[in-house]
């Protein structure tokens, strides 16, 4: 353009990445809470998840967060992470709805899977619609991200449900611009994923720079594990192992938490953020692909599991 | 370490080679990783493939679009260099999904229109460009792909250079509703033309991608990564551009619970859609006219002096007003356009036709008002740019000018100047689909002289 003086990458002021994707998580949060009426946040003591509770902060202080949190709990988690998740939010001042696998199955909606491969991963799907459905709720926040895996790519930061709790790939809403347009029917819900544009390294970076707390287990520590198909799994009382397998101690830490049956821990010796984020800024493979067997079961299982109803 | 955001779009026919274009950008980049390098090998080899990796296949990800080996939906790729971070929207070729493309292209800064060099500017090159000129995107990259095909050869770069800067022209001129049709100065219509850069590229054999070609040293220009790092992104320049922000949600802590802590507090949250905002200043809340200062500019991490674009914040403002959701606050000697006819081009996003007539909910900003079809006033061909006028309805796909009637007044720009406060959806009554993607025309009191966004 003739007469404009042109500044180099350097000169120019400018948002850093961090705070452009964290000023979108909010205007998305923001809309959710104006446009729908009974928003709920997912809340696992993930990182994702720890992130969107801070982003809910930065958007909704000083006044409440206008939805409660909710746990789809299946029961196997690592005691750290519960530790976790009662302190934070007690802090927070939040309510906390806790969903539960196990009283899904005792109530017959969902069926154990027995095995040395069994895992509570896809029970949380009828666990989850159940609360929905239950608590009546219209919008549900996830810290899913797009980088994460091949479905998930494509999916879209508002993202229908219809009344059976499926995903349509095909039939997504065109997203234009920031216009969200989250009308529904009864019965249906919106899935929102503000996090959807933030790598995982950006999701590391910012808990750096927020100076959040984690979980103790996304630090190297030592723990009984055993490895199973190229993955090293939490040893625990009635774990069975498969005959070849056996029991020993490592220094490990998390990349993900899933639930203790099918999250993988990897080697480490990273005891602080700052050598975390160093780990992974190295690392040579995705989050997903390094450590959750619920992934591996076919190159389509996410986008089979979201057809069904799935975060 | 600060860097900025990129966001750029690509697209182009099936076959010349777009995927591979940014499998060789993540792969180059070093932004593969093992398991999903592990993963295209296999299916390289299961396809058939002679051995070579196939970069196209690390960017299929639905079932349905890897069975039939094309690309059904855009998806979203991520990476970064040390100057810069990426966000790839990668656009399907079909027409079929002209809807996709035009999700990926309305946050884009930049397009990436992928030509092979054995065929030419083909339909579907046009209507990408046409498209991404439509949508806005201020910067846009030819990437003249396959030369080691054609010899990597000069003269054939150099035709298909003339060959679409003779479309492209007519995109500057002809691309936006309300511009005459005979009007052949250059920026006829206020509006500024998107920068295009030509660049000859292999994306197989890796030719100026991010590795300067060592055959084509008759090609001086940037890399494609290297430009990719250059250019400038939406939301530089602030101070040069009018500030709006839309109110999206209103912080009344008291309204929760009376008792609470805070419950003397009222805030104006929203996200800066352009321009700058400074404590102290004097701004008008529209379209209910009402003048204030504001007090305060707030974020989770403490007060602020000025907020800039993109920023999401919280106003308070010095008086006691009413103002809700879906209202702009702006300066008042810079205010924009406040009506409820309008003039829009508008891109057809479902099977149901538009007709005169129809009634749709418009979402504008933070605001929701009902809009009424009360003529179509062209629709265009974007092969010629011809605009057809007075057609019976815009289908699927089609893109047109029309004109609406709104149940309440509109604050916006014209999407030429400010993409956030002059575009809209229509959204069905019905069925709760987005049906169309609108771009507002300049009203009838606009300054012509004013800058873009």
């Amino acid at each position: 353009m003739a007469g404009e003086t042109t500044m180099s990458v350097a000169e120019r002021p400018q948002l850093s990445h961090l705070r452009a994707l964290e000023s979108e998580a909010i205007h998305v949060m923001r809309e959710v809470a104006a446009e729908l009426e009974r928003p709920v946040l997912l809340f696992s003591g993930g990182k994702d998840s720890i992130v969107l509770l801070r982003l809910a902060e930065k958007a909704f202080r000083p006044g409440p967060f206008p939805f409660p949190l909710m746990h789809v709990d299946t029961g196997h988690n690592f005691p750290e992470v519960i530790e976790y998740r009662d302190r934070r939010v007690a802090e927070l001042g939040e309510r906390l709805l806790v969903a539960s696998v196990q009283e899904s199955i005792d109530s017959g909606r969902a069926v154990e899977e027995t095995g040395p491969r069994a895992s509570r991963n896809r029970l949380q799907t009828v666990t989850l619609l159940d609360a929905i459905a239950r608590h009546g709720f219209d919008a549900a926040f996830g810290g899913a991200r797009r980088d994460e895996e091949r479905a998930r790519a494509k999916e879209r930061i508002f993202s229908f449900r219809d009344d059976f709790g499926q995903w349509d790939p095909k039939r997504q809403r065109p997203e234009l611009w920031n216009l969200y347009n989250g009308r529904i029917h009864r019965g249906e819900h919106v899935r929102v994923f503000p996090l959807s544009n933030w790598t995982e390294l950006d999701v590391w970076e910012y808990i750096a720079q927020e100076e959040l707390e984690v979980p103790s287990i996304y630090f190297a520590h030592e723990r009984e594990v055993f490895s199973r198909d190229g993955m090293l799994y939490a040893w625990r009382e009635g774990v069975e192992l498969i005959p070849g397998e056996e029991v020993f101690s490592e220094m490990v830490r998390y990349r993900t938490v899933g639930d203790m049956s099918c999250t993988g821990g990897v080697r480490s010796r990273a005891l602080t953020l700052e050598e975390v984020v160093t780990e992974i800024a190295a690392t040579r493979v995705t989050e997903r692909g390094e450590t959750r067997a619920d992934d591996r079961v076919s190159e389509a299982a996410m986008e089979d599991r979201k057809k069904a109803g799935y975060f | 370490m600060t860097l900025d955001l990129l966001r750029f779009t690509t697209a182009g026919s099936v076959d010349d080679g777009k995927s591979t274009l940014i499998g060789r950008l993540l792969f180059d980049t070093k932004q593969v990783f093992e398991d999903q390098l592990e993963h295209v090998a296999e299916a390289s080899m299961r396809r058939g493939g002679e051995g070579a990796l196939d970069l196209a296949l690390l960017t299929d990800g639905l079932r349905a679009e890897r069975e039939q080996g094309i690309t059904i939906d855009v998806a979203y790729r991520y990476f970064a260099t040390t100057r810069r971070r990426f966000i790839i929207a990668d656009c399907p070729g079909h027409q079929q999904y002209t809807r996709n493309m035009v999700t990926g292209a309305s946050t884009a800064d930049l397009a990436v229109i992928l030509l092979d060099a054995r065929k030419g500017v083909l339909e579907q090159s046009k209507r990408h460009a046409f498209i991404s000129a439509l949508l806005g995107i201020p910067h846009m990259v030819v990437a003249v792909n396959k030369m080691d095909l054609v010899e990597r050869s000069r003269e054939r770069f150099e035709e298909l250079t003339r060959d679409f800067e003779a479309f492209a022209e007519r995109l500057g001129m002809r691309a936006r509703a309300g511009s005459t049709s005979d009007s052949t100065e250059p920026g006829g219509s206020g509006r500024r033309a998107a920068e295009v850069t030509y660049i000859p590229i292999s994306a197989l054999e890796g030719d100026n991608v991010v590795e300067r070609s060592a055959a084509m040293d008759w090609y001086t220009g940037p890399t494609l990564l290297e430009h990719l790092e250059e250019v400038e992104v939406a939301y530089d320049h602030p101070s040069e551009t009018p500030a709006r922000f839309p109110v999206q949600w209103v912080v009344r802590p008291a309204s929760a619970d009376p008792s609470h802590p805070h419950a003397d507090y009222r805030g104006y949250a929203g996200q800066l859609a352009s321009g700058a905002l400074r404590r102290g200043e004097e701004v008008v809340a529209l379209p209910s006219g009402l003048r204030t200062r504001i007090a305060g500019i707030d974020t989770f991490d403490g007060e602020i002096d000025e907020a800039l674009a993109p920023m999401s914040v919280t106003l308070r403002l010095e008086d006691e007003l009413d103002v809700s959701r879906g209202e702009l606050i702006c300066r008042p000697e810079e205010s924009p356009a406040v009506a409820r006819e309008l003039t829009a081009d508008v891109c057809w996003l479902n099977e149901r036709p538009l007709r005169q007539g129809g009634r749709y909910v418009l979402k504008h900003t933070s605001r929701s008002v009902t809009a009424i079809v009360d003529g179509l006033a062209d629709c265009v061909d974007v092969h010629s740019l011809q605009r057809t006028p007075d057609p019976a309805e815009l289908a699927l796909n089609d893109i047109g000018g029309v004109r609406l009637r709104t149940s309440a007044p509109l604050t916006f720009d014209p999407y030429e100047r400010n993409r956030r406060t002059g575009s809209f959806i229509l959204i069905d009554e019905a069925t709760n689909e987005t049906v169309g993607a609108g771009m507002l025309a300049r009203g009838e009191t606009d300054d012509p002289s004013a800058k873009p966004a």
